[in-house]
């Protein structure tokens, strides 16, 4: 099993107070990662790590490695935007680009380099259908997004950070503010490109996490508790705030 | 210890706030009531394309075209937005996305202070540094021969007087939208400027425009500092060098001499009638622009 | 691409910084050549006594008239505008809760009278007098400048009163109370700070508008005794002494707008001091 991700020694200050703390976690290639733990713990947080939009807060102190192809992400000269590029981040709630339907992703495949129109047009219907949104917005690529409803934004925003072409995908509570249709659909999109990418999702629902974990990182008050597979996981923890969690003593 | 028991007082107290709330709710079509009441002498005797159109302004012979008066008001108007628009929206992306959160807080005294400095002391200022700036420099430098007191000083002060303003605005627009946006668009690989320009500009761009509508509507009235430098010359003027006269400077000007000539009196409130009519028209429009915009 | 890109976000960041430094300059040159210019007229004299004869071509006196004018005028306006101005505040934010659309046209209706220039106030301020037979007087000066300050005050007031958390007004009906007193005791009490920030910003553009008491105030070279006389007034004090040919009184305009100008960073001192001292006696929630 290859490691995608290979978190160091990670630490995150904000002022004194420490949101993350000594952080050490592989994440497998090619598998579902969740991300467990209650609110607070800094499951967010570890998860902008990955892709340094740490950088936007300047009061937050990150110290540590990420390693992802062997080079660390933290290291000087590091090209971010690429960086970025090579993950694609779904947020707690949509938020499409202010711009029309098809140039939501149009200029996602533009950032990727990607010229010409017909190319353009045939990879954004392309996309469209991955998330299964085409059918109901092909009468409509020319309006803006925001007119799109909650769920129809996500797909949306999945389309999006799929047009990227990355290798990993990161999603933080991807489905907390869905319905349960469109959250069926995420996840089971999740379990179909899993083969083609890493994907880390961080999640409240103990429900989805059995779903669709093939390793679990559980994390309490900024520490990493414990990780692995996640039949062991579930069925045989080792920790003892492991098995009160699952138990729903943090609920 | 009262005058009154507790049910009188709360009666009392519900009174003087109904009566203070009727007053506020009418104001405006006093306003609008009054002055169109006082034009009324005017409007009687003369059409409204003769007083808007015409050249001449000679009210002792009835004479009163406006034309010179709107012409100088839009002059100056405009070329101030024209300064202060890319003032403000340079500053406040650089205090919003790019300086450290420190900046903002010294950023705001200084948004206060200037948008507290009385009209006249910024004519003052216009008088002791932008008129002979213009005279000496700016003018000689575009072969031009003036006193300085030109349509140019008037909107150079007034550019200056409209930036807290508009300035404050703007930030408070790029500070309102959301880091996640950020955090979605920075995350496909754009660079910060790209995000800057094909994300935060357009996220903003409503509230932008809407700002400087504002900003325009707070223009065409501003009143004194206008009046110090513009040079208060009854002529169309041809070129920014010029002198000028604008609408407000027009009422401020002859309030002294009105009285005799009872449709003189008429037109300066005409005048007024226009500046109220012209704010209102732009906040009205701002706000519905918003409310639409909202909507999306 | 990439590299157009990086020239195109540091010829703006450049231009960016070179807005803001030109914003921070100016305010810098304004406050320097006025106090650079004001602080050549400015005599004890000038700020103790009133204009002499032949004030304004050169002899002697001083804007004691104007200074104190001043003061009385924008105090009588904010003391009035705050009359009314406080109760339509309250009265929006705790008898119209339940009413978001009527509250939101009140405000709208605010935000457009607060928009309607000074110089509009100055003109229906006058119109208003002659209607009722009022001379130019203290009094006109403070009912025109309290119309322009009142939306302004109100605003500001509402924007402090709408933060109010709704847990307050309930545990306030639970105490027995009824809606007149959480408005005028818990309300107030609540947001004295922010009230009092409202009520300086107003008593600052009281001070130094001049457009709305051109028309109604008048002028006078007499320390204000009456409502009913005439009132010298900081601002047209100024525009009269640059008005004049002989440089001696100019140099008195600048030093009058050197006072102005100091009134005014006193009042924006105050109200950011004061309304941060207040903040910690509010309860929070
Ligand atoms: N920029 C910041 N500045 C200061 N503190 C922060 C910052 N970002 C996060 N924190 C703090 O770090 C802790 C972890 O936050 P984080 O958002 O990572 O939690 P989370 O596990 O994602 O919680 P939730 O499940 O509620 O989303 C919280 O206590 C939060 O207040
Ligand atoms: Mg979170």
């Amino acid at each position: 099993m290859e490691t995608a991700i290979r978190i160091k020694d990670l630490n995150v200050f904000a002022g004194k107070t420490q949101i993350l703390n000594d952080i050490n976690v592989e994440i497998p290639k090619n598998e579902i990662t969740v991300i467990l733990g209650p609110s607070g713990c800094g499951k967010t947080t570890l998860l902008k790590c990955m892709n340094r939009l740490t950088d936007l807060y300047p009061e937050l102190k990150v110290s540590g490695e990420i390693l992802i192809n062997d080079k660390n992400i933290f290291a000087p000269g590091a090209d971010i935007s690429k960086l970025r590029q090579s993950m694609g981040l779904l947020s707690q709630r949509p938020y499409p680009l202010p711009m029309t339907i098809y140039n939501n992703i149009a200029y996602a495949l533009k950032l990727r380099g990607v010229r010409g129109r017909r190319k353009l047009h045939l990879l954004v219907m392309d996309y469209l259908k991955q998330a299964n949104l085409y059918e109901e917005v092909r009468q409509r690529l020319r309006e803006p997004a925001s007119r799109l409803s909650i769920g129809q934004q996500q797909r949306l925003c999945l389309a999006r950070g799929l047009a990227v072409n990355p290798d990993i995908i990161l999603a933080d509570e991807p489905t907390s503010a869905l319905d349960p249709i469109s959250s069926r659909f995420i996840d089971e999109k999740f379990q179909e490109i899993k083969p083609h990418f890493t994907i880390v999702v961080v999640t409240h629902v103990l429900r989805q996490a059995r779903r669709i974990a093939d390793n679990v990182i559980f994390m309490y008050m900024g520490e990493v508790v414990e990780q692995g597979p996640a039949k062991e996981f579930f069925e045989n923890p080792r920790e003892e705030k492991t098995k009160s969690y699952l138990e729903g003593m943090f609920n | 210890m009262y005058l009154l028991n507790r049910h009188q007082r709360h009666v009392v107290n519900y009174s003087w706030m109904l009566f203070s709330l009727l007053i506020i709710a009418f104001l405006p079509f006093m306003l609008f009531g009054g002055l169109y009441f006082k034009s009324f002498l005017l409007l009687k005797t003369h059409t409204l394309k003769d007083l808007v159109f015409s050249h001449s302004w000679h009210p002792s012979r009835g004479e009163f075209g406006f034309y010179p008066f709107i012409v100088g008001s839009v002059w100056v108007t405009l070329l101030a937005i024209f300064i202060s628009t890319p003032i403000c929206l340079l500053t406040a992306i650089n205090v919003t996305q790019y300086a450290k959160k420190r900046f903002l807080r010294i950023m705001h005294p200084v948004i206060d202070i200037l948008a507290g400095i009385p009209s006249v002391v910024y004519g003052v200022w216009g008088i002791l540094v932008i008129v002979p700036f213009i005279s000496r420099y700016l003018g000689p430098w575009f072969g031009v021969q003036t006193m300085g007191y030109s349509i140019l000083a008037g909107a150079f002060v007034l550019s200056i007087m409209i930036i807290p303003f508009i300035l404050n605005i703007m930030i408070e627009i790029f500070r309102a939208i959301p880091t996640e946006l950020k955090e979605a668009t920075l995350s496909l690989g754009t660079t910060k400027w790209q995000m800057v320009k094909h994300v935060l500009l357009r996220k903003a761009l409503p509230g932008i425009i809407a700002s400087v509508g504002f900003g325009l509507a707070r223009a065409f009235g501003e009143t004194m500092a206008v009046l110090m430098v513009v040079g208060n010359v009854i002529k169309v003027p041809h070129s920014v060098f010029d002198p000028g006269y604008t609408l407000p400077a027009l009422i401020a000007n002859n309030y002294g001499e009105v009285l005799s000539i009872p449709q003189y009196d008429s037109a300066l409130m005409f005048a007024a009638l226009i500046l109220l009519a012209v704010s209102l028209f732009f906040n009205l429009l701002m706000h519905f622009f918003i409310a639409r915009y909202n909507k999306y | 691409m990439k590299r157009t890109l990086k020239a195109e976000e540091t010829f703006f960041r450049v231009l960016m910084n070179l807005t803001t430094a030109f914003i921070l300059i100016i305010l810098g040159i304004i406050i320097y050549s006025v106090f650079e210019k004001g602080m050549k007229a400015m005599s004890w004299e000038m700020l103790t006594s009133v204009p002499s004869g032949g004030y304004y071509y050169g002899k002697g006196g001083g804007i004691l008239n104007a200074i104190v004018g001043s003061l009385v005028l924008a105090f009588g306006a904010t003391i009035l505008a705050f009359l009314i101005g406080l109760p339509v505040a309250l009265y929006m934010n705790v008898f119209l809760v339940r009413r978001k659309r009527l509250v939101n046209l009140i405000r709208f209706i605010l935000d457009l009278i607060w928009g309607v220039p000074s110089i509009v106030y100055g003109a229906f301020g006058f119109t208003l007098m002659v209607l009722v037979g009022l001379q130019t007087s203290l009094l006109a000066g403070i009912i025109t400048v309290t119309l322009f300050i009142l939306p302004i005050m109100i605003r500001s007031m509402d924007e402090i009163l709408r933060t109010v958390p709704m847990g307050l007004s309930e545990a306030t009906y639970s105490l027995g109370s009824n809606k007149s007193e959480l408005a005028f005791k818990i309300f107030t009490r609540q947001s004295v700070s922010g009230i009092i920030t409202a009520v300086l910003l107003s008593f600052g553009r009281a001070i130094g508008d001049a457009a709305s008491v051109l028309f109604t105030a008048g002028y006078t070279d007499n320390l204000p005794n009456s409502l009913m006389e005439p009132v010298a007034t900081l601002p047209l004090s100024i525009f009269f002494q640059l008005a004049s040919p002989v440089p001696e009184v100019q140099a008195r305009a600048y030093a009058s707008a050197l006072v102005l100008t100091v009134i005014i960073l006193i009042v924006s001192l105050f109200s950011r001091g004061l309304g941060k001292r207040y903040h910690k006696t509010k309860i929070n929630f």
